[in-house]
């Protein structure tokens, strides 16, 4: 069966639809898919109801309060317009009856994705382990990232 | 007729083929699910994913826009 490696750099809506959409699809049909989350891309699997112990630092703390909480709070990577635009296109994916990317997480899980974070950008950020969904399978380093990416048939970096 | 249905109509790309999916997962072997879809590009992509996935499609039907797929589980 084919592979596949998507790296989940963005933390925008419309841009992590489209890594989710890639991997469920590629899952579905049986690929082996593995999903990384790192820098930005780490807002998506942050777990707006897990409480984290206190950040002390001052970057830490701006990181905590500027990024997403989470798959429901993601923006558009364009025409934000002030949270119009991201309502608006929230509105209409669930009027075209399609999963937020919150269902989209638990679907991929389903399928058979891997997902995995990436401990470096979560050093810089501050953001720590306890505050991740339990989605995710494993946190890891470049190294193995490139592991699993040397004998993949598709590679994307979104 | 078929031992299950699954409606998918107003669902458009990926969701008949994923809803399909999943569905066929639950089912047992040698059990035939129908599929009822009214997204065009879903009458190629549904058929081609489970033969792929080693099922067979014992009937697909077209009236007025809306498409009728039979599926028989076999792994």
């Amino acid at each position: 069966m084919p592979k596949a490696t998507i790296v989940l750099f963005s933390g925008d809506l419309d841009r992590a639809f489209a890594a989710f959409l890639i991997a469920s699809r590629a899952a579905a049909e049986g690929w082996d898919v593995v999903l990384l989350f790192t820098f930005w891309g780490l807002s998506v699997i942050r777990d707006p109801n897990k409480k984290a112990p206190q950040r002390k630092e001052f970057a830490p703390r701006m990181f905590d309060m500027m990024m997403p909480k989470g798959a429901d709070d993601l923006r558009l990577s364009r025409m934000h317009m002030l949270g119009l635009g991201t309502s608006m296109v929230k509105k209409r994916m669930s009027a075209k009856r399609l999963l937020t990317i919150r269902e989209m997480i638990k679907e991929a899980k389903e399928f058979g994705v891997r997902f995995y974070a990436c401990t470096v950008p979560m050093e810089i950020m501050g953001i720590q382990r306890e505050e991740i969904i339990d989605e995710v399978d494993e946190f890891c380093s470049v190294g193995k990232y490139l592991e699993e990416a040397k004998d993949a048939d598709v590679n994307l970096f979104i | 007729m078929a031992d299950e249905t699954l409606d998918c109509k107003g669902l458009i790309c990926p969701r008949p083929l994923f809803e399909t999916l999943k569905r066929l997962k639950k089912m047992d072997v040698g059990k035939t699910l129908e599929v009822i879809f009214d997204y065009p590009l879903s009458k190629e992509e549904i058929p081609e994913t489970v033969r792929k996935q080693g099922h067979e499609v014992i009937s697909m039907t077209e009236e007025n826009g809306v498409w009728r797929i039979t599926i028989r589980k076999m792994k």
